[in-house]
């Protein structure tokens, strides 16, 4: 379990001298991942933050230039924070056609081996909720989704695999999502789709953006 | 033009990295050596963040098809252009025609592992969200959104502009050496989970050697020396990070974030590599051991600042030697 669930106070950390870490207080759900969203534009026109990159309940700033004071900037942080109200978007709905299991799907034995569930039913957990985009990360393009089944949550791999192709559709912890491109991964990867997600000749250079909804269609199931 | 003469892979363009695109997941890429690059770019007169081109393997050959004055900083190579040896971190010229080599890193325990070979003007790539990097993950950026390959021709964007030459300086790790009980050192600020890791792993962090593993790369350096354990098992939200930062797979061994990784994650962080410290890492060659020194936010700043001061120092020097009449 995350240690934020059990936190009732947001927690702030340093990430070096470029950057501090906002994460949200108790269980991960989509009203507190809107504060976020809120909370992101507001830092966004704070003169020391070059950039305020949402995460799944939590916000990372980067600096313009490493702050000689930082207790300042943390109290306007929990200020905002208490500021900041939920607001739904109205996003995009995007279906995504899955094949899960086989080649596309090596690492789906092992969330059947921790869940103790069969292929099928982690197929219809997986492929039933509307999946809201929370955050983009990890690399151009990937989303990284809310609203998984607690059932199939499977922990991030013992050492990450040097590379997972673009389409892939994996679990780590209790999160899914697709990535968007090949390359490493600490996730489970248990099926593949195809979507071009980013062209960085494109204003915005992604296609999805936080508050767009994701949906997984079954195209097929291999044992 | 330049033209690469050479098949060794992983050489890319880079410049001082791809900030404000984090939110559409596009981490910063950039030079690894980040000073060396600033440093380069300041010798030949060029804007700080001018691109170059990146060489961690060797060797590595480029023929000049026009008069072009480049600098060479990071790893000292044992260059050669044509068969006249050169100085590292110095200025020269290259007349059309002529074939830059760089060797093997030199010196020892010492050496380096990354040149940086910049050019007048800089490297001309076309910038993509704001930046000449190559972002290998994403296919663009640099040239071609790739490492370079033989046969590939860059442009340098002020091949014909007159530039002075034949002038250096001494290379940042002379002049800002860090080291603890012999082994090369960078300077670490603890992060969120630090204290969720066992006393022990916390001691045997700052005070064992580690190793940079061959598995080790633009993306980031594994780590191996003794596993470090948190006290119960961690599963993260996933959230931004930043080069430098500590994070230990559930393996317990740690992988230090490089210019290329993600820009977000989700394995627990023991602590970051301070910005002043990350061209540090950049030149420490896979095999090496490294330690690490646990370090305050003020600390941290006025390491800032004396990578700044030097930088200034450079540009003093630089412009006494610009300035002098032609002799």
């Amino acid at each position: 379990m995350s240690p934020q669930a059990s936190r009732t106070e947001p927690s702030i950390s340093l990430l070096g001298t470029t950057a501090l870490l906002f994460e949200a207080p108790g269980d991960m759900d989509l009203p507190s991942q809107q504060r976020i969203w809120a909370l992101a534009h507001e830092a966004d026109s704070w003169p020391e933050v070059r950039e305020a990159v949402p995460g799944m309940n939590n916000l990372m700033l980067t600096f313009t230039r490493a702050p000689r004071h930082l207790d300042a900037l943390c109290e306007r942080l929990c200020d905002a924070w208490r500021a900041a109200t939920a607001v739904p978007r109205e996003g995009r709905v995007v279906e995504l056609p899955v094949v899960y299991g086989g080649e596309g799907g090596p690492h789906m034995a092992d969330v059947v081996a921790h869940t103790g569930l069969s292929i099928e039913a982690i197929v219809e957990l997986h492929s039933a909720p509307l999946y809201p985009v929370y955050a983009l990360g990890s690399h151009p393009g990937y989303c990284y989704l809310g609203g998984m089944d607690p059932r199939i949550a499977t922990p991030r791999r013992k050492v990450p695999v040097l590379s997972i192709p673009g389409g892939a559709v994996s679990i780590g912890g209790a999160q899914t999502g697709v990535s968007a491109s090949a390359g490493p991964s600490g996730w489970n990867t248990i099926g593949s789709t195809s979507m071009v997600f980013f062209d960085p000749a494109q204003d915005p250079p992604a296609m999805l953006q936080p508050g767009d909804m994701i949906r997984f269609r079954v195209e097929g199931i291999v044992r | 033009m330049i033209e690469i003469l050479s098949s060794a892979a992983l050489a890319t363009v880079q410049d001082l990295g791809r900030t404000g695109s984090l939110r559409w997941g596009v981490g910063t890429s950039g030079a690894m050596d980040n000073l060396a690059l600033a440093a380069g770019n300041l010798l030949l007169g060029n804007a700080l963040g001018a691109a170059a081109v990146e060489v961690p393997v060797f060797p590595f050959k480029v023929r000049f098809g026009e008069d072009c004055a480049f600098a060479l900083t990071g790893a000292d190579c044992a260059a050669r252009l044509d068969d006249q040896p050169l100085l590292p971190w110095w200025v020269h010229q290259a007349r059309a025609g002529q074939v830059l080599t760089l060797g093997l890193p030199q010196g020892g325990a010492q050496r380096g592992s990354r040149a940086m070979l910049c050019v007048a003007g800089g490297i001309d790539v076309p910038e993509v969200l704001g930046s000449r990097s190559t972002q290998l993950r994403g296919a663009f950026g640099g040239h071609e959104g790739r490492a370079l390959q033989r046969g590939d021709v860059l442009r340098a964007a002020g091949a014909a502009t007159a530039c002075r030459t034949g002038f250096g300086l001494v290379p940042p790790a002379l002049a800002l050496p860090l080291a603890r009980d012999g082994v090369a050192a960078v300077r670490v600020l603890p992060a969120a989970e630090y204290m969720a890791f066992e006393p022990a792993s916390r001691d045997a962090f700052w005070s064992g050697e580690w190793k940079i593993t061959p598995q080790s790369d633009r993306y980031g350096y594994r780590l191996e020396g003794e596993p470090l354990r948190p006290i119960a098992p961690m599963e993260l939200r996933s959230h931004g990070i930043v080069p430098g930062v500590i994070q230990v797979p559930h393996s317990g061994q740690p992988i230090i974030q490089m210019r290329d990784a993600q820009p977000s994650g989700g394995y627990p962080k023991l602590g970051t590599v301070i910005e002043a410290d990350m061209w540090r890492l950049g030149q420490a060659p896979i095999g090496s051991r490294m330690r690490f020194i646990e370090t305050t936010w003020d600390e941290a700043l006025a390491a800032l600042d004396e990578v700044r001061a030097w930088l200034d120092k450079v540009a003093r020097m630089v412009a006494l030697h610009r300035g002098a009449p032609r002799v």
